[in-house]
């Protein structure tokens, strides 16, 4: 598994993730469907804004806020924790191991290779959209410049979360309920429902030491004027260090889960 | 009729007694229940934070939708959802030959093949939020409004059990879907809110597409005596509508069903 052989198949791997892609098509578009729900929350808070702003959000900044916070939903997404489960329970996860690349690098080139498909459709929609509310409400020039690294970031979150929930399956024989404890907290606490400069005080500190926000939050942030230039530097440093935290806790997960691998099925 | 009474008796049994064999899930389910019952509080508590009332709708009326919001999700999570996600996993594996080839109706089967009766505690959770916002308000619930309020939950249960239906049915013509129920939980989200705070597409969508207006705006608003009696009687009449539809989609799809590997 040296690093060069993994990156030596990393192209092919993405062709064929790519054609995984196009093949279910149909499953990208249920995918697609049920991650409007920002679009649902622009309704919701539209109406609360329509009087008068809350906080610095009118009903500019917050169409402004919910079509970002859908473009980036499309641009961070993974779902390995979903295929890991199906995977470890039917004891597919053999093939995977035989492979001479480690399974964590061909899961991420297959969540990777849906990417542009599922932007095609989201990013040009959202960006027409966005074009239309008008450029007053976004930040200057140099916010856009974090803007791949916070995004970068904000994937790799996201897909660790995936493993490290995906590894835990190797522990228990489905870890399907502590997905659905992990999305109830992302949704919270990440900015997806709610732009997280509106919670109330000690709401707001909880945020600020979890890992959430990092995932989507904080792209859109950057490039809503949420934060001066200091700060938005600091927070993608915070932003990277979870990284780090991160693989090397979901590393440590995977490879003593793995010991318990049992590849029942088959 | 009788012998589905049995059947379904049956089929009730074997659900409980595999219930009772992992007992431990009592406690799992139980304390995952109550996490989300306080996340599906979270967002309303931030909102009602910036403001007194929404459309009308004060902080502890929208709790009670809230409230309904909870009960229904324990409903679908204890009663729908685990028969039907079976469905999606026999579509894929080819296996829903064996359910067809038995004499009963298949829908019948397979929508009673799993109960989880430990969901069914979350309805606790959704009753300890009813006292709270009406002890907020200071006030009672009308008796007939909560009569109404009963009527409407069957029928919102049956609704939502035509939904799944529907939704299953699409499993037929697209087989990779370990994310229906996923694409289901996310939709129903929007259910916590009181569907006049919304406006436009988003609200039509949510009263006449996906009704999640009757499912948990209208039985709160019964409860608070606020709903009409034209308002119920349409309710009525949709739901049944609604149902002889996802009947005949259902038993279309079926018909498309060629089995898979095996």
């Amino acid at each position: 598994m040296s690093l060069r052989t993994t990156a030596r198949a990393l192209p092919t791997m993405a062709k064929i993730g790519f054609a995984e892609a196009v093949a279910y098509r149909a499953e990208m578009l249920v995918w697609m469907l049920s991650t409007t729900m920002p679009l649902v929350m622009l309704s919701l808070w539209s109406a609360v804004a329509k009087d008068a702003p809350v906080g610095r959000f009118g009903q500019a900044e917050f169409t402004t806020y919910y079509l970002l916070m859908f473009i980036v939903r499309q641009l961070t997404g993974a779902w390995a924790a979903w295929q890991m489960n199906h995977e470890v329970r039917t004891g597919a996860l053999s093939q995977r191991l035989l492979r001479p690349i480690s399974p964590i690098a061909s899961y991420a080139m297959e969540n990777l290779a849906a990417l542009p498909l599922r932007s095609m459709v989201a990013v040009p929609m959202a960006a027409i959209a966005l074009f239309v509310v008008g450029p007053s409400t976004l930040a200057p020039g140099k916010f856009w410049a974090l803007v791949p690294l916070a995004l970068a970031g904000g994937w790799t979150i996201t897909f660790l979360f995936n493993i490290a929930i995906g590894a835990l399956s190797l522990y228990t024989e489905s870890s399907l309920k502590i997905m659905e404890i992990y999305f109830t907290l992302f949704a919270v606490f990440s900015g997806y429902l709610i732009p997280v400069e509106l919670f109330p005080g000690w709401l707001h500190g909880a945020v600020e030491w979890l890992p959430f926000r990092f995932q989507v939050g904080l792209p859109v942030e950057l490039v809503t004027n949420a934060h001066s230039w200091d700060e938005a530097l600091r927070l993608v440093g915070i932003q990277w260090a979870w990284v780090v935290a991160m693989a090397v806790g979901t590393g440590l997960l995977w490879k003593n889960g793995l010991k318990r691998y049992a590849a029942y099925g088959g | 009729m009788g012998r589905y009474l049995k059947l379904l008796w049956i089929q009730l049994r074997s659900s409980m007694l595999l219930a009772l064999q992992y007992r431990w899930d009592f406690l799992v389910d139980g304390a995952i229940s109550l996490f989300s019952a306080v996340a599906a509080v979270a967002p309303l508590y931030v909102v009602f934070h910036n403001r007194d009332s929404i459309a009308g709708w004060t902080a502890p009326e929208a709790l009670l939708v809230s409230g309904w919001f909870i009960l229904l999700d324990a409903i679908i999570d204890g009663a729908i959802s685990p028969s039907l996600n079976s469905v999606v996993d026999h579509i894929r594996q080819g296996t829903l030959d064996f359910v067809l080839l038995k004499p009963a109706d298949a829908q019948f089967l397979v929508s009673t093949a799993r109960f989880q009766p430990w969901k069914l505690t979350n309805g606790i959770g959704a009753l300890a939020v009813f006292i709270y916002s009406f002890r907020q308000m200071g006030r009672t619930p009308e008796l007939l409004g909560a009569f109404t309020s009963v009527g409407l939950l069957g029928i919102s249960t049956v609704l939502l059990y035509s939904l799944w239906i529907l939704t299953v049915s699409a499993a037929f013509y697209v087989v990779k879907m370990d994310n229906l129920s996923y694409l289901f939980t996310s939709i129903f989200d929007a259910a916590r809110w009181p569907a006049t705070v919304f406006k436009g597409v988003v609200r039509v969508i949510f009263t006449f597409v996906i009704p999640l207006a009757l499912m948990t705006t209208y039985p709160a608003q019964a409860l608070l005596g606020r709903l009409e009696g034209t308002t119920v009687l349409f309710s009525l009449v949709g739901t049944a509508a609604f149902a002889a539809f996802a009947r005949v989609v259902w038993l279309r799809s079926i018909a498309k069903y060629t089995s898979a590997s095996g």
